[in-house]
């Protein structure tokens, strides 16, 4: 058999993938767009877990492995490390990427295991919504802390840090 | 196929601690009395176990993570994948022996009693 067609064209000149533009969208394994959000969340996966080893370990070494332990921590312990820009910073990072991190492994994991569609929408619903006050909430609490608390004589409270002192009087 | 178990399971518990540990730490914008009182609980004995298993799944999801990505990114990654799990359980096991006897020394010469 012999072919007919003019406009054939040397692999080596460039051919298109099989059945490229005559095949229906709803056949495709992948479209353009989601594929693209799957992409960038498994490299963020991975980005964010990498740095959450580092962040979490200081985190957990310097809280509770140095100084007095697990009993140094009151809220004068936590005006203390937030007076530094370091730790807030810290904190805030640690914060933002966790919970992105667990957020996308929950998305995963309802992905994988709730098998009905409005399982899948309202797990996820909750998912998100719990995460999205989270993380506001956190970020709230780093950015507004007022740590050298006074009464309402304007005397420095007892629970106040020590550097509080040279602040208020 | 028991590492991917593992690694779903402490990251799933490790979620939740997470969202109970931002609210506790938000009491700060409540009051002293309230942060100090609701972070007492983590000084009790029952609790001083808790840690050490909540660091126990963070270890473990920690050092799996990097094993995975490793795996990911790593030429010879697939090829070594057994011998790095491994590597995360005798990682995981010194980690966590040293943890536990530091945070329990720790726990032990503050303690007040019950």
């Amino acid at each position: 058999m012999t072919t007919t067609n003019s406009e054939a064209v040397l692999p080596a000149q460039g051919i298109e993938a099989p059945r490229s533009g005559r095949i229906d969208p709803k056949y495709l394994r992948s479209n353009p767009s989601s594929g693209s959000f799957e992409m960038v969340a498994w490299v963020f996966m991975r980005v964010s877990g990498a740095a959450l080893v580092v962040l979490i370990f200081v985190h957990l070494f310097s809280n509770l492995m140095v100084g007095e332990g697990i009993h140094q921590i009151d809220f004068a312990f936590v005006a203390g490390k937030w007076a530094n820009p370091v730790w807030q910073f810290w904190d805030l990072t640690m914060l933002w990427l966790a919970m992105l991190h667990g957020t996308n492994g929950m998305r995963t994991i309802i992905n994988d295991y709730a098998e009905k569609d409005s399982t899948r929408l309202w797990l996820k619903s909750i998912l998100y919504l719990a995460s999205t006050v989270i993380i506001i909430l956190g970020t709230l609490v780093i950015f507004t802390f007022e740590p050298c608390l006074v009464d309402d004589a304007g005397n420095l409270m007892d629970y106040a840090p020590s550097f509080c002192e040279n602040i208020v009087n | 196929m028991w590492s991917w178990v593992g690694h779903r399971i402490t990251g799933v518990g490790i979620f939740f601690f997470l969202l109970v540990h931002v609210l506790d730490t938000s009491l700060v914008r409540v009051s002293p009395e309230a942060y100090d009182a609701v972070i007492g609980a983590y000084k009790h004995p029952i609790m001083i176990m808790g840690e050490i298993g909540l660091v126990g799944a963070i270890v473990f999801h920690a050092f799996n993570g990097l094993r995975i990505i490793l795996v990911d990114f790593w030429k010879q990654g697939t090829r070594y994948h057994r011998q790095m799990l491994w590597a995360v359980m005798v990682l995981w096991f010194v980690t966590m022996v040293a943890f536990s006897i530091r945070h329990l020394m720790i726990f032990f010469e503050g303690w007040e009693g019950f």
